[in-house]
């Protein structure tokens, strides 16, 4: 097994995720999409520990999970928030920070 | 060795399309289920990699409380049953054009810089070994993050508290 | 052949120049000085003293006299050591013999060969003529005042025997006339002024006389010219008598014109100011022959305005408006003299300009001969005696003009220093009858004045009669030496003339003739028949006092005993060698600076001839007045049936001589008022529809210019620019705004993943 298949399908996984984030109206699909992505650079960190034999890849794998849960957690409370102010999460029509 | 290819093209078949179809469905439920199937490819291949705990730990707390909580999202934000009419932006060509550039740019330097590079046969990394690590080298980021979460949790709480009177 | 040559050649050639010196001719500068000293006294003091100022005039004028006649002697001395040092070294080269002779040195080592070759013989024959060619330099003292551009400017004094010959006329002349018009001008509004004039007069004309180079004679000749001017104004009250003296300066700036630049010229081609330098440059053809010709023409305009010449005359006669005795000083004796003067200083160049030797006509010598005889004409026909005079005057200067035009240097100096002694004393005669009858009209006033005054009419007849150039007087043998100048002809023709001016010498004939009528017409008028004036009751008319007389009388005097200085070579026989040719062997220079001028020799069929032709001249103007007039009557003035009336040709001639040729129409009606009218109106056209459009144009051009330039260019153009810049920030600001901040998460997220995408590419190709 080559390390390289393991990059790409990671790469493949976080360019979908990008799609997805850049695609998506809804928040909560926009959250989804972030967790493509995030699961895409775990994939990629583990592959590379197990290239290098340094545990350390591992560990910052099961710390981007906690992150990961942290942060849906959050984004989720600001979306309900939204939700309960503007009765919709489409997030193209939040453009209170315009210019 | 073979076996392990055969495993990993499954999975990375499974998840590929699972991806894809998270990223283009109609249906919001049926993208976090999808997404569900990604998770659980990412774990697969964990497994694949020798990364028993992180497996592990991505099925318990990504597909056992995130997956969850997203569903919980759907629930309150009122996803409406079947296809959701509002759920694409209108224009999709500028996104596909970034992702397939940024495939691109990554693909091109992954395999420029990897091509060959065989990963270790037989090494499998068990809880021991990364509770050693986390417990003696990264302590302090441990703690630091279970603050975090700390943090998180009562932002959380705080944000999407109904105003009481 | 050879001899003839040899002679000219040393007579020319000095064979040793001496330097002349001693205290009064070194100290010359105080002549002027005093007078000079006396003008400020008298303008400051004059007013205060007991005789209003005419005694410190008259002391500064006596001592100037005196040091002028110690001037003359101390130069006749250097002149005799020079000649008897030679004499001597003759002497003992003819004792000892051709061994000698090496002794001679010379300035020319030509001419010890050919005195040695010749040498007896050559020396002999000097002695016969009377030549010692004995250099005499001039006494010369020099001042640096100012030094530039590599150019020094000297102010200082040349001392030879012309300026001390023109020192003492000077100097008497004006001590005379100061004595005479302590009496003449007393109780007159302006006293004091007056002396103080006549003293700066003096002092400008000592000072011009003593010049050492051409700046100081520029400024000597605006000096006496300033002073004429301010003194024939001096009754200027009188509209006529300011106009005269306008006249007088305005017809001599015509004239300067050519003077300064004849001096310029003179200055470029000889390189330098001084008089010496620029003749010897001019004698020894340093300066091209061309050039001294426009030169010589240029100050003979000079002279033809500030000696009374014919065309610019006509100021002389008008400026009989001042005082009689400024007219004596001024224009009879020495300030219309310095164009004469101005001539025989700088005759070097006009001897090679006008290549006066060996030719039969030029410029000066015809200016000179039309002058006398055009004068002549119109001194018929005044009924003024001072404009009769005056006329005189411009004719006697017209000989001098020809004189020195034809190359006879000698006889036009010796005829100013007699001319200037018996016009003085013609024209103060006349003031003193004007003086007693109050007028100068002689048809009106007077007549018969024989007897009430008889020293005047005495004094008055010899200075007359010298005039008329009859022997033994001064006139004669001064006139006769200009005729003989000229060169002859025929019967009268000598031998030794620079040329043949034919033209001259008939002109110089019929001149004589002309002077001795009209002052035969002036005589009869005055002295002689009935007496016409009105007295206003005051009784007969009375002879002048002594302070008037006296001077008369001096002046009568020199009128008879000055011919006696020029008597000519071989006018007496046996051994009087030492009274021949007296004044031009001091006053003739022989000098490096002085051209090589041949005399001519005297012929006594020539010296008959004018005698004879004065003597007509007095007897057909005798005959028509003494004779016809009187048998009129004795009061009468003019025949009533003359030619005049009848013959009608006689009548227009009459006219114009009394028109004075319409000169004076041609130049105030046709030339004066021809300038202020057309021709200052179509300078002012010009100006204003030329020179004022064209900067009105410019104008109107640059306005049209900057309006264009600040609408179009700096309101559109520029402030376009700038604004466009501004606005395109905005714009772009705009822009930015509204494309990229529009709250569009979304989009935000596009951009950042597109920026990190293609940094990310850029990383891998770069890096």
């Amino acid at each position: 097994m080559s390390v390289a298949q393991y990059l790409l399908l990671s790469s493949v996984l976080f360019c979908i995720g990008i799609y997805g984030v850049l695609s998506r109206k809804n928040g909560v699909m926009v959250l989804m999409s972030i967790e493509l992505i995030l699961n895409a650079v775990n994939i990629n960190l583990v592959a590379f520990s197990a290239l290098t034999d340094n545990i350390a890849g591992e560990v910052f794998a099961l710390f981007v999970i906690a992150i990961a849960a942290a942060e849906v957690g959050v984004g989720l409370a600001i979306v309900l928030l939204i939700f309960r102010n503007k009765q919709s999460v489409d997030l193209s029509e939040i453009d209170q920070m315009k210019g | 060795m073979i076996a392990q290819n055969v495993f990993f093209s499954i999975l990375a078949l499974l998840m590929i399309v699972s991806a894809l179809k998270v990223v283009t469905t109609k249906n919001i439920v049926h993208a976090a289920l999808w997404l569900v199937l990604v998770l659980a490819g990412v774990a697969g291949q964990f497994l694949l990699l020798g990364a028993e705990f992180i497996g592990v730990t991505q099925i318990l707390v990504y597909i056992g409380a995130v997956i969850v909580l997203l569903l919980f999202g759907v629930m309150l934000t009122k996803a409406s049953i079947g296809d959701e009419e509002n759920i694409n932006m209108p224009n999709r060509v500028i996104p596909a054009v970034i992702a397939t550039l940024m495939f691109a740019v990554m693909s091109y330097s992954i395999i420029d810089s990897f091509r060959g590079e065989k990963l270790p046969t037989e090494t499998v990394t068990n809880a021991a070994i990364v509770s050693d690590s986390i417990f003696a080298d990264f302590i302090i980021p441990f703690e630091a993050v279970s603050v975090l979460l700390l943090a998180a949790l009562i932002g959380a709480v705080v944000i999407a508290r109904k105003e009481t009177a | 052949m050879m001899m003839t040559n040899l002679l000219a050649l040393v007579e020319s050639l000095p064979s040793k120049t001496v330097q002349a010196s001693g205290w009064f001719l070194e100290t010359a500068w105080l002549i002027p000085a005093l007078p000079a000293l006396s003008f400020f006294i008298i303008l400051f003091f004059g007013k205060r003293m007991k005789y209003k100022g005419a005694e410190i005039g008259i002391t500064a004028l006596a001592i100037a006299f005196i040091l002028a006649i110690c001037c003359a002697g101390q130069w006749i001395s250097q002149v005799n050591n020079a000649g008897h040092g030679h004499d001597q070294e003759q002497h003992q080269d003819d004792d000892h013999g051709e061994e000698h002779q090496d002794s001679h040195e010379a300035l020319n080592s030509e001419n010890i060969e050919i005195a040695s070759s010749e040498n007896i013989t050559i020396y002999a024959a000097e002695e016969k003529e009377g030549h010692e060619s004995v250099a005499i330099d001039a006494v010369i003292q020099r001042f640096t005042w100012w030094e530039s551009g590599g150019r020094t400017f000297q102010v200082g004094i040349m001392v030879d025997g012309l300026t001390v010959m023109m020192l003492f006329v000077v100097t008497a002349i004006s001590l005379l006339v100061h004595i005479y018009s302590t009496d003449y001008v007393s109780g007159d509004r302006r006293y004091t002024h007056y002396f103080a004039f006549l003293s700066l007069f003096s002092a400008s004309m000592l000072f011009f006389v003593l010049s050492e180079n051409i700046l100081q004679t520029i400024v000597g000749w605006e000096l006496v010219g300033v002073c004429s001017f301010a003194l024939i104004g001096h009754w200027w009250e009188e509209k006529p008598n300011s106009d005269a003296a306008l006249k007088a300066f305005l017809t001599n700036r015509v004239g300067d014109m050519g003077l300064l630049v004849g001096m310029i010229i003179l200055f470029w081609s000889a390189g330098s100011w001084s008089i010496v330098d620029i003749n010897v440059a001019a004698i020894n053809n340093e300066i091209g022959q061309s050039t001294l010709l426009i030169a010589s023409l240029c100050l003979t305009a000079a002279v033809m305005s500030k000696s009374g010449q014919f065309i610019l005359h006509t100021w002389l006669p008008d400026a009989m408006a001042g005082p009689t005795p400024v007219s004596a000083l001024i224009h009879a004796a020495t300030m219309v003299v310095a164009g004469i003067y101005m001539v025989a200083r700088l005759y070097g160049v006009f001897f090679e300009g006008y290549d006066i030797a060996g030719s039969s006509f030029n410029v000066l010598a015809l200016v000179g001969s039309v002058t006398l005889v055009g004068a002549g004409l119109l001194a018929f026909v005044q009924d003024d005696i001072k404009k009769v005079l005056a006329y005189s005057t411009v004719s006697q200067l017209g000989y001098m003009v020809m004189a020195l035009g034809v190359g006879a240097w000698t006889a036009a100096v010796f005829h100013l220093f007699t001319h200037a002694f018996f016009k003085a004393g013609l024209f103060l005669g006349a003031g003193s009858v004007s003086h007693s009858v109050h007028s100068f009209d002689m048809k009106k006033s007077m007549g018969g004045m024989r007897k009430f005054m008889p020293t005047t009419y005495k004094t008055f007849l010899i200075c007359t009669i010298a005039l008329m150039g009859i022997p033994p007087l001064a006139g004669f043998w001064s006139k006769d030496e200009i005729l003989v100048g000229t060169g002859g002809w025929g019967l009268f023709g000598g031998t030794g003339g620079n040329g043949t001016y034919v033209f001259a010498l008939v002109m110089g004939i019929i001149g004589a003739a002309l002077t001795c009528a009209y002052m035969t017409r002036v005589i009869y008028l005055t002295f002689f028949g009935e007496f016409r004036g009105d007295m206003h009751g005051h009784g007969d008319p009375q002879e002048s006092g002594k302070r008037i007389t006296v001077p008369l009388i001096i002046l009568s005097v020199m009128a008879v005993a000055a011919g006696f200085l020029n008597l000519p070579v071989g006018f007496l026989t046996g051994n009087t060698t030492g009274w021949q040719e007296r004044f031009g062997h001091y006053v003739e220079p022989v000098a490096p600076y002085f051209p090589g001028i041949s005399h001519g020799t005297p012929s006594w069929s020539l010296a008959i001839f004018s005698t004879f032709v004065a003597l007509s001249g007095v007897a057909l103007a005798a005959h028509y007045f003494f004779v016809k007039v009187k048998a009129q009557s004795p009061a009468a003035t003019e025949l009533t049936n003359g030619l005049t009336s009848k013959n009608k040709l006689a009548k227009a001639g009459h006219t114009v001589l009394k028109q004075k040729y319409y000169l004076d129409h041609l130049y105030t009606d046709i030339i004066a008022n021809g300038t202020k009218g057309p021709v200052a109106d179509a300078a002012y056209w010009s100006n204003q529809k030329g020179i004022d459009e064209l900067v009105n144009q410019v104008g109107k051009q640059a306005t049209r210019s900057a309006t264009f330039v600040y609408e179009k260019i700096d309101q559109n153009l520029v402030d376009g620019v700038v604004n466009l810049s501004g606005k395109a920030s905005e714009g772009l600001g705009e822009t930015t705004r509204t494309i990229i901040q529009r709250g569009k998460v979304h989009q935000y997220a596009a951009i950042m993943f597109a920026a990190t995408t293609i940094l990310a590419g850029l990383f891998i190709v770069f890096v």
